[in-house]
C-alpha cells in the first residue's frame, strides 16, 4: 500500500517538474554544451543561416495570343557558400491550362507543376520559364497565376551540424588574443570592483544600523542603484563623465581640481606624478570598476544590514559595561559577526562580477582597456562575426566558473559543518 | 580635556562642515552660479573657531540663541567672500550652520574627558558624514538624469553647468523632450512591449515554478537533493555564455526579433532562483494543513491552488516582483535578440537611440527617465516584498 502511495508521490513529483526542467534544459544547459561544440568548428556569423531555394515568379502575357502566359521563375540559392541537394519545385496552375513543352525536369498532373531540379551549388542562379495555355482558347487571367506561389525544397548541410572540428579557436584565444591581458584585466575589474563593493557594503550598513532621522528613508535610497535598469544608468554616468560637455569635469575645471578634461572613459593609462614615481594608473578600468562598485555596494549593503540587525544587543552591552570604545566594538563585535556573510558575498559577488557584461558594454564598449572576458565573448561573436571563437572564450570562462563555484560550494559545505 | 580630543573634535568638525558647505556651493554652482573657490582654508578656520567658541561658551547660553548667532556670523562672512550671491544661496548657507551648531551643541568640555571621546567624536561625525557622502553620491545622477531631460540642446551647450530648470516656460516646451521620444521614437509602444515581457514573463515563470518548487519542497523523489542543488549552480551560469548558441539555434528557427523567444528566454533564467525562493516558503508551511487535504480526497492540483497559493501570497508576490524587475530591466538577451526597431524592448530602444551620435543627450535622459521611474516606483512602493526577494535571489545580478 505505502510502496503505491509513494510511486505515486514520485510520479506527482516528475510530473510537476517536467514542464520547468524541460525548459531550463533547453535554454540554458543545453547551450551551455552547445558552446563546445561550436568552439571547435570554424564557423562565421554569416555561416548560420541555413541556405534556402528561393523563387521569384514574374508573370508576362505574350503578344497576339491572350489564351498563353509565360512565366518566369527566377531560381536561386540564398547562400553564397553552402549547397542545397535534391531542390523539389511545386506551382500550381489555374483549371483548364496544360503548359507547353514542358522542361524534361517537370511532371504536370492534375492542375501542379513539379520539378526536380537536383542540385544547387552555392550562389546558383537560373531564370526558368513555362508557357502556359488554356485548352478552351479563353483568356488566362494572370492576376489568378500571380497570386499562387510556388513552394520550393531542399537539404542542405547545416554547418553546426556537420563534424568537421578544429582546434583553430582555441590556439586564437591563447595565443593570439592576448589572452593573458584579457586575464589580467578580468581579475582587476572583478577583484577591486567586489572589494570595493563590500567595504562600501560595511560602510553604509553600519550607517543605516544607527538611529537618525529619515533611516527607513535612507535604506530605499541606498538600493537605487542596484534597482535602477543598468542602461538608463551607465548612459546618465557617461553623460555626467564625459571630457567635454559632461558634468564632472566641468565642475573639476570650475573649482580648479584639474586644469585639463579628463577623459575619464576614453584614456587608458593616467600618468600620476607621486613623490617623484610616475605611477600608471588605469583610468578607464578605474572608473569602470567605481561604477561597478557604485551600482552593486547596496547588495552587500542588503546582505550585511540583515545581519548587523540580527546581532543581540547583550553583546553590545556588555562591551559598554567592560569601557570599550565604538572601534573596539566594532572590531571585537561587529566584524567577527559579518566575516560569514562577507566570505559567502565576496564569493557570489566575485562570480557575478567575473561575469559582467553589461555594465562595460555600455559605458566603454570594451575600449581603452576595459576588455574583459565577457566583452571578449561579445566582440569575438558579434563584432568581428567569429562566432566559433566567442564559443570558445565562453568556454574559458564556464571553466574559470566551475573552478570558483568549486571553491565556493567546498567553502559553503565547510561552512555548515561548523555550525 | 584631553588634548587629543580636542584637536579631534575640531579638525574632523571643521571638515565635515567644510564638505557640507561645498557640497551646497557644488549644487548651486549647477543652478548657474558662478562659483570659482571652495574657499578651503577659510571656512577650516571658521569651523575650528566656531568649534573652540561653543566649548568655551558651553551652556551659558540656550542653544537655539547660539546657533542662529553662529549662523549668522558665518553667512555674513561667507557672503563677504563670495560676494553677491542670489539670497537662497545665503539661506542655504544659514540653514546648513543652524545644522551643524545643533550637531556640536552637546560636545562640551567634560565630555571630551571621557574615555574614548577621541573615537566617539569620529564615530559621530563619521556617521553624518557619511549619511551626506552615501545620499549625495547616489542621488546626484539621478538628479542628473530627470533635470536634463527638461532642457534643450542650446542651453546645455552655452553652459553645461547650468541645471536650473526654467518652470515659466510652456508646459510644451518643458516637456519637449518627452514629446519627442513619445511621437518620433514611438516609445509609447516600447513601453507596451517592455510590460508585455515582464509581465508575461511573472505569469509564465509563477506557473512553471510553483509546481516545481512545491515538489521540491514536498515530495520525495528519486534524484531530489542533486535537483536542489543544481538549481543554485545553474543560477551561477550568467548569459553571456549563453547568447551565442541561442543566437544560433534562434536564427535558424526564426525566433529572432520574437518577442515570444525572448519571453521564453527570461523565463528559463529566471526559473532557478524563483523555484529556489518558492520551495523555501513552501516548506515552512505546515504539512498539517495538506495531510487534511489529502484526507478530504484534494488532489496535487487541488493542494496547490486551494491551501499552498492563499498561503504563500507574500512570498509570490515577491517573488513576482523580484522576475518582474530583472526582466524589466535585462539588457543583453534584448541587444542580442532584437534589431527590428518594431520590436524593442525600452532598454534595446534607448540604447539604440544612443547608437545614433546625433541624438542630443536630452532625449536620451528622457528615455533613461521613462524607463527607471516605473521600477523605482515599484521599488519604492513594494520595498517590504521586494527586500525580502532581494535578499532571497540576490545571488544573482
Amino acid at each position: 500500500m505505502s510502496d503505491t502511495l509513494s510511486k505515486i508521490e514520485k510520479r506527482t513529483a516528475y510530473i510537476l517538474l517536467l514542464p520547468a526542467v524541460i525548459l531550463v534544459f533547453s535554454i540554458i544547459l543545453f547551450p551551455i554544451f552547445a558552446n563546445v561544440w561550436i568552439s571547435f568548428k570554424e564557423v562565421g556569423l554569416k555561416d548560420i543561416r541555413i541556405p534556402e531555394p528561393r523563387a521569384k515568379k514574374i508573370v508576362k502575357s505574350i503578344k497576339d495570343s491572350s489564351d498563353e502566359i509565360k512565366i518566369i521563375y527566377k531560381l536561386r540559392n540564398s547562400s553564397l557558400i553552402l549547397d542545397i541537394r535534391d531542390v523539389k519545385f511545386q506551382d500550381k496552375t489555374p483549371k483548364n491550362v496544360e503548359p507547353l513543352n514542358l522542361d524534361e525536369r517537370c511532371q504536370f498532373k492534375s492542375n501542379i507543376i513539379n520539378c526536380n531540379f537536383g542540385n544547387w551549388k552555392a550562389k546558383y542562379k537560373e531564370n526558368f520559364q513555362i508557357i502556359l495555355k488554356n485548352k478552351k482558347g479563353e483568356k488566362i487571367n494572370k492576376k489568378e497565376i500571380k497570386s499562387i506561389k510556388p513552394k520550393l525544397s531542399g537539404k542542405s548541410d547545416n554547418i553546426l551540424l556537420n563534424t568537421n572540428f578544429t582546434l583553430k579557436n582555441f590556439k586564437k584565444v591563447f595565443f593570439q588574443n592576448e589572452f593573458f591581458d584579457l586575464l589580467m584585466t578580468t581579475f582587476y575589474y572583478t577583484f577591486f570592483g567586489t572589494i570595493g563593493s563590500i567595504v562600501f557594503g560595511i560602510l553604509a550598513a553600519q550607517l543605516v544600523n544607527q538611529k537618525f532621522f529619515g533611516r527607513t528613508f535612507m535604506r530605499s535610497i541606498l538600493l537605487f542603484p542596484y534597482v535602477g535598469p543598468v542602461v538608463a544608468l551607465a548612459y546618465t554616468w557617461e553623460l555626467l563623465l564625459d571630457p567635454y560637455s559632461g558634468t564632472l569635469n566641468n565642475l573639476l575645471l570650475n573649482f580648479q581640481v584639474i586644469q585639463e578634461p579628463l577623459n575619464l572613459l576614453g584614456q587608458k593609462y593616467l600618468t600620476i606624478n607621486f613623490f617623484g614615481f610616475d605611477l600608471k594608473l588605469r583610468l578607464a578600468l578605474t572608473t569602470v570598476i567605481i561604477f561597478e562598485i557604485w551600482r552593486y555596494f547596496p547588495l552587500a549593503f542588503l546582505f550585511i544590514l540583515a545581519r548587523l540587525q540580527a546581532v543581540p544587543k547583550e553583546l553590545y552591552e556588555a562591551a559598554d559595561v567592560d569601557g570599550a570604545g565604538p572601534l573596539q566594538k566594532f572590531i571585537s563585535i561587529t566584524l567577527p559577526q559579518i566575516t560569514a556573510v562577507i566570505s559567502i558575498l565576496f564569493m557570489i559577488r566575485f562570480i557575478w562580477n567575473f561575469n559582467k557584461f553589461e555594465d562595460i558594454f555600455l559605458l566603454t564598449g570594451g575600449a581603452s582597456g576595459t576588455r574583459t572576458l565577457p566583452i571578449n565573448v561579445y566582440e569575438q561573436g558579434f563584432t568581428i562575426s567569429d562566432i566559433g571563437m566567442g564559443s570558445a572564450v565562453s568556454i574559458v570562462i564556464v571553466l574559470l566558473l566551475l573552478i570558483f563555484m568549486f571553491i565556493y560550494f567546498r567553502l559553503l559545505g565547510r561552512r555548515a559543518d561548523e555550525n | 580635556m584631553k588634548i587629543k580630543s580636542l584637536i579631534l573634535y575640531c579638525l574632523i568638525s571643521s571638515i565635515f562642515l567644510f564638505s557640507l558647505i561645498s557640497i551646497w556651493k557644488v549644487l548651486s554652482t549647477l543652478q548657474g552660479i558662478e562659483l570659482k573657490n571652495f574657499n578651503f582654508a577659510i571656512i577650516l578656520t571658521l569651523g575650528i573657531a566656531i568649534s573652540l567658541i561653543n566649548l568655551i561658551i558651553g551652556d551659558k547660553f540656550h542653544k537655539a540663541i547660539k546657533s542662529i548667532i553662529f549662523a549668522i556670523l558665518f553667512t555674513f562672512v561667507d557672503g563677504y567672500l563670495v560676494q553677491l550671491m542670489p539670497i537662497w544661496y545665503n539661506i542655504g548657507i544659514f540653514g546648513i550652520l543652524i545644522f551643524y551648531s545643533f550637531k556640536i551643541d552637546k560636545y562640551n568640555r567634560k565630555n571630551l574627558d571621557l574615555d574614548h571621546s577621541s573615537q566617539t567624536v569620529l564615530f559621530e561625525f563619521l556617521t553624518l558624514f557619511g549619511i551626506v557622502l552615501f545620499s549625495f553620491v547616489i542621488l546626484f545622477p539621478f538628479y542628473m538624469m530627470i533635470v536634463t531631460s527638461f532642457k534643450t540642446q542650446a542651453a546645455l551647450l552655452i553652459n553645461p553647468l547650468d541645471f536650473g530648470i526654467n518652470f515659466a516656460q510652456d508646459i510644451k516646451e518643458l516637456f519637449k523632450s518627452y514629446f519627442v521620444i513619445f511621437d518620433t521614437y514611438k516609445f509609447g509602444r516600447y513601453i507596451l512591449i517592455s510590460t508585455f515581457v515582464s509581465v508575461g514573463t511573472v505569469i509564465v515563470t509563477l506557473i512553471f515554478a510553483i509546481p516545481a518548487a512545491y515538489a521540491v519542497a514536498r515530495l520525495n523523489f528519486f534524484g531530489k537533493n542533486f535537483l536542489s542543488t543544481s538549481i543554485l549552480i545553474i543560477y551561477m551560469f550568467p548569459a553571456i555564455v549563453l547568447v551565442i548558441p541561442l543566437y544560433t539555434v534562434f536564427s535558424q528557427l526564426g525566433l529572432r526579433n520574437n518577442v515570444g523567444g525572448l519571453l521564453i528566454v527570461y523565463t528559463a533564467t529566471t526559473l532557478p532562483v524563483a523555484i529556489y525562493m518558492l520551495q523555501g516558503y513552501f516548506k515552512s508551511i505546515p504539512k498539517e494543513l495538506e495531510e487534511a487535504a489529502i484526507m478530504d480526497k484534494l488532489n496535487w492540483f487541488g493542494i496547490i491552488i486551494k491551501i499552498i497559493l492563499p498561503l504563500s501570497i507574500p512570498a509570490i508576490s515577491s517573488v513576482a516582483l523580484y522576475v518582474f524587475m530583472i526582466a524589466w530591466n535585462e539588457f543583453l538577451f534584448s541587444l542580442m535578440f532584437l534589431d527590428n526597431p518594431n520590436s524593442f524592448t525600452l532598454s534595446r530602444a534607448i540604447q539604440y537611440l544612443s547608437g545614433d551620435a546625433e541624438t542630443p543627450r536630452q532625449y536620451l535622459m528622457a528615455g533613461s527617465v521613462v524607463v527607471t521611474i516605473p521600477v523605482l516606483f515599484i521599488f519604492v512602493y513594494f520595498e517590504k516584498y521586494l527586500v525580502s526577494g532581494l535578499t532571497a535571489g540576490s545571488v544573482k545580478g
